[in-house]
């Protein structure tokens, strides 16, 4: 008996580990970056346009914004697509369909953002500066990449949330002579509405926190942009260009933008478990 | 007039078809469009040399070298630490607040982006640790970054086993630990594989997180604590810097194939699996 109990403390101590590893990312991350956004003053650092890291300006908010812009276009595309292929998969196609769709949707998610970022260059921005005009690096291009991008994490999750409504509910429907489209928007997404709420919250994460892409095809220039046709430059983006030649202040303040977006994350993080914790709830009430 | 709910649902039946055939379009895309570039280019020396010239010329020898080390050993460190994590969480306590709070831990480490993790890497291990950029400090952000998918994998594999095998283990007289290693984990184990095969691919693909943590060197690694350029990060490097499209579509192709490979695996060990528990 003595030997299960030092097993199971052992499994405990190496179970902590994921905790103990947030808890050092957190620690360091607001260690390097907390001070210089107090010594530039918390307003400023986050409302201020000027960043100018070589003379000691710091102001993040045109990132901010791109950050902003980029995700919530990616959202329209993401969710359109996601939220349709997952209702297709669960309530309509044959499972045979469905046996070569999933994987394939599961693969998109595999391919290397760098890729995705690539072929954005390659083909999208051309095409957008030829058809549209402007420079074709752009918040536009940079969604569409990022749409595709997040479109797996919201097909997947909604795919649990929807096989999660019991049957009954899509049965109970059918037997009252409704068609399956019918039961599928009045019934089943009705019912699973906090799942697919919780998916596009975490869709929404992996749109702001990607970086490799978007640095690809946003242009990443210093403005706040007017419009969709325009560069931007994103809190990740902010980073990854400059952390390769930063030092002192500049490679705080880059720590610092760190700290914004990982504020954002964990924002959005505890909205999306806060919600799926409800639905667990409300399954057990039913 | 009313629409029937018929056309509705043709309607809106045709929409979602669309969709599904465009997102698998873009898919197939993706990857022939690579593949048709650059696999004419993938010769037996582009493999076995070292680059020349910045990558201009020459192969990508160290890349897949360093890749491999990188990804191979980010898995070796994480699958310990999160299949005992989702032993634990599953076979050795009962669901109360300390599982919860793992739990918070694990899903919020998922959802933390790669960046921030190389900037963790890049103050904890590069820095703070002195470890420099290395294999090893590239290694141990990543695996800290595949961790959550490990114990969640496990976990749901883990759960899958029925339960009349602990009962009849139980009843030959094992221990828990016997139990759970020899009948559990074993019934489990190909559920495991999908988890940390699917974690080695999320390793290959990364870039963010390595590139402020390996670094970029380009020569060969001889030992874990040498900087080495990933695959990624090298085809990164070659398209954004202009250096060599040519071998930058190379690249790709290799990664893409590699990817490919790695989530066919998954997906035979996961079938291999579900036919297992059922």
């Amino acid at each position: 008996m003595r030997r299960e109990k030092i097993i199971a403390l052992a499994l405990l101590v190496t179970a902590l580990s994921a905790i103990s590893g947030l808890a050092l990312i957190t620690a360091f991350i607001f260690k390097e970056g907390l001070p210089i956004m107090l010594t530039v003053g918390l307003e400023k650092f986050i409302l201020s346009g000027d960043w100018y890291p070589t003379e000691g300006a710091f102001g993040i908010f045109p990132m901010i914004v791109g950050s902003l812009a980029v995700t919530a276009g990616a959202m329209v595309i993401g969710v359109l697509f996601g939220l349709g292929c997952a209702v297709l998969l669960t309530q309509f196609a044959p499972p045979r369909l469905v046996s070569i769709i999933k994987p394939s949707i599961e693969l998109l998610a595999g391919i290397p953002s760098v890729v995705y970022g690539f072929l954005g260059v390659v083909i999208l921005v051309p095409l957008i500066r030829e058809n549209l005009g402007g420079p074709g690096l752009s918040v536009l291009a940079a969604s569409i990449v990022l749409g595709i991008m997040v479109l797996p994490t919201v097909t997947s999750i909604s795919v649990d949330a929807l096989q999660a409504v019991p049957r009954s509910y899509r049965e109970g429907s059918i037997a009252l002579g409704a068609t399956v489209w019918q039961t599928t928007h009045r019934v089943v997404l009705r019912a699973a509405r906090s799942g697919i709420v919780a998916a596009v919250i975490l869709g929404m994460g992996r749109a702001v926190g990607e970086t490799m892409a978007v640095i690809m095809v946003a242009g990443n220039t210093l403005d706040v942009p007017g419009s969709i046709l325009d560069p931007v430059r994103t809190l990740t983006s902010n980073i990854a260009l400059e952390m390769g030649y930063a030092a002192g202040d500049h490679r705080k303040a880059l720590f610092a933008t760190g700290v914004v977006l990982f504020v954002i994350i964990m924002i959005l993080n505890t909205i999306a478990l806060a919600v799926s914790r409800r639905r667990a709830r409300q399954a057990v009430v039913r | 007039m009313r629409i029937s709910p018929r056309t509705t649902q043709a309607a809106a039946l045709a929409g979602m078809w669309v969709l599904a055939i465009l997102t698998l379009g873009v898919l197939a895309f993706i990857i022939a469009y690579i593949l048709v570039h650059g696999l004419p280019h993938v010769t037996w020396s582009f493999l076995t040399e070292s680059p020349e010239s910045m990558g201009r010329e020459g192969g990508i020898l160290p890349m897949i070298v360093g890749t491999a080390w990188v990804a191979g050993l980010a898995v070796v460190i994480a699958a310990p630490v999160g299949v005992a994590t989702a032993v634990y969480l599953t076979e050795y306590t009962r669901e109360g607040r300390l599982t919860a709070v793992i739990r918070f831990g694990a899903d919020c480490l998922a959802g933390i982006p790669s960046i921030i993790f190389g900037l963790f890497g890049f103050v904890f291990f590069v820095i703070t640790l002195g470890m420099g950029l290395s294999i090893v400090s590239g290694a141990l952000t990543l695996a800290l970054m595949v961790l959550p998918t490990i114990i969640r994998t496990t976990e749901e594999a883990i759960r899958a086993v029925p339960s009349s095998y602990r009962d009849a283990s139980y009843g030959l007289g094992s221990t828990r630990w016997q139990m759970v290693t020899q009948v559990v984990l074993r019934s489990a184990l190909p559920g495991i594989g999908t988890g940390i095969v699917l974690s080695i691919g999320r390793s290959v693909s990364e870039t963010a997180a390595v590139m402020l943590t390996a670094g970029s060197a380009l020569g060969l690694p001889h030992t874990a604590f040498d900087s080495s350029r990933t695959l990624a990060l090298h085809f990164y490097i070659l398209s954004r810097e202009g250096i060599s499209m040519t071998n930058a579509f190379a690249t790709a192709s290799v990664l893409i194939i590699a990817i490919l490979a790695i989530n066919l695996a998954a997906y035979g060990l996961m079938r291999r699996f579900v036919a297992r528990v059922t």
